[in-house]
């Protein structure tokens, strides 16, 4: 009886500390493999492969050129939930270093990164919207390139919310509707 | 015949009863004490990793969104620990000769992984979904505390069934408006969150979901 009693205390201790169900034999993403060469559980992609529906044959679309010239034309609508879109992740991948104006005052580069260009000069002003696809595509001077973190689709409503940036700098009051020009006028003063 | 037992006997009879009672009851809700301490939650417990990174440096002091180096939770089941390349976009310039970035740029010359401790880790028996959590109004902080407070990364609650269920069971308690997902110390408009709690709820058609194939499947 007491045997008995002391083997199902000895079960019930020796289960609770069973792992084989929290750590099953098989891989979580990103975790530690004893079988490949490398450690890597979660495979590198084999140089060529497309995955299902992100063929990438619109090359206006997916390279912001056509014969090696940079488009003018947004390959895609301009809508409010692009600007939007753009403007959350422009504010999540590109404000560390350009800053929430694109002037190149970013946190990052105050703490050292190289200055980037600020979108209000000349040169980018009148740079055409696949010049910037092309940029956060595949990088440009210090910045790396951003394909990886940005789907293609939201480099565009990045680009879009780029010109939205820069047409904020040379607005002037009377761009403002009539009726919201004292929300925003300094009292006493003037715009 | 004399009387085999002595009347204290009985005294101790209805005490031993007693005693067993408090040995088996004791036993077991010392079980269930010992499963909820940190040795076993890992709740609070810093891991030791290849590069002492500091979310508390990177997203308190400089004001990096989650996701930009997680850039998958929106969309994801499983919100990624960023490739190598992500440090490098800016230490490529800053730091570049600190010797405790050393293992970032090995990796980046090498093209061989860091290898970073996971934090957390739910048992394999446990379905999880960032993406379904965060477009339901779960915001990062709800689960993973102040890391914009941790100089090291350490897991903030237990992850323990039951810490699911408080929120599974009561949603209104926890959630958040979309737009405040990723803040840190977010706090309800005037402290008010179980007004604002029941309107997410209905908003966001949040289901108090409780079957054990929600996450056992």
């Amino acid at each position: 009886m007491s045997r008995a009693a002391g083997l199902l205390l000895l079960a019930l201790v020796s289960v609770g500390c069973r792992q084989d169900m929290h750590d099953q034999p098989k891989y979580s993403p990103l975790e530690k493999s004893g079988f490949f060469a490398d450690r890597r559980a979660s495979r590198p992609i084999p140089a060529g492969s497309v995955a299902r529906g992100l063929l990438k044959d619109d090359t206006r679309f997916h390279t912001g050129m056509v014969n090696n010239r940079p488009i003018t034309e947004m390959p895609v609508p301009v809508t409010a939930e692009l600007l939007k879109r753009g403007q959350e992740r422009f504010n999540i991948y590109c404000v560390p270093c350009h800053d929430a104006t694109g002037s190149g005052e970013g946190m990052i580069v105050r703490r050292g990164m190289k200055r980037p260009t600020s979108y209000h000069t000349e040169r980018l002003r009148t740079a055409p919207v696949g010049y910037f696809y092309d940029v956060i595509t595949n990088g440009y001077g210090a910045m790396y390139d951003y394909s990886a973190q940005i789907e293609p689709a939201d480099r565009w409503a990045i680009v879009a919310y780029i010109r939205v940036l820069q047409r904020a700098q040379s607005g002037t009051i009377n761009d403002v509707p009539p009726d919201q020009v004292s929300s925003i006028k300094p009292a006493g003063g003037s715009l | 015949m004399a009387q085999v037992f002595h009347y204290s006997t009985n005294t101790l009879a209805r005490a031993s009863v007693v005693i067993a009672l408090v040995l088996v009851g004791g036993g077991l809700w010392i079980l269930l004490a010992i499963g909820r301490t940190s040795y076993i939650t890992q709740q609070e417990v810093v891991r030791e990793q290849p590069v002492p990174f500091s979310h508390s440096h990177h997203v308190g002091g400089l004001g990096i969104d989650c996701r930009y180096c997680h850039t998958s939770v929106e969309n994801a089941a499983f919100a990624n620990v960023p490739p190598t390349k992500t440090c490098m976009n800016c230490h490529s310039q800053i730091w570049t000769g600190a010797p405790m970035l050393e293992p970032v740029r090995s990796s980046f010359r090498t093209g061989e992984s860091l290898e970073w401790t996971r934090v957390h880790d739910l048992p394999d028996y446990v379905y999880f979904n960032h993406s379904i959590h965060l477009k339901k109004g779960v915001g990062c902080e709800t689960c993973h505390g102040r890391v914009d407070q941790m100089p090291l990364m350490f897991q903030q609650n237990s992850l323990l069934m039951e810490w699911c269920l408080d929120c599974h069971r009561n949603p209104q308690q926890y959630v958040r408006p979309r737009e405040e997902l990723f803040t840190m110390g977010y706090k309800p408009p005037n402290g008010n969150q179980a007004a604002l709690g029941e309107k997410l709820v209905a908003d966001y058609k949040i289901q108090s979901l409780t079957s054990c194939s929600v996450c056992h499947r």
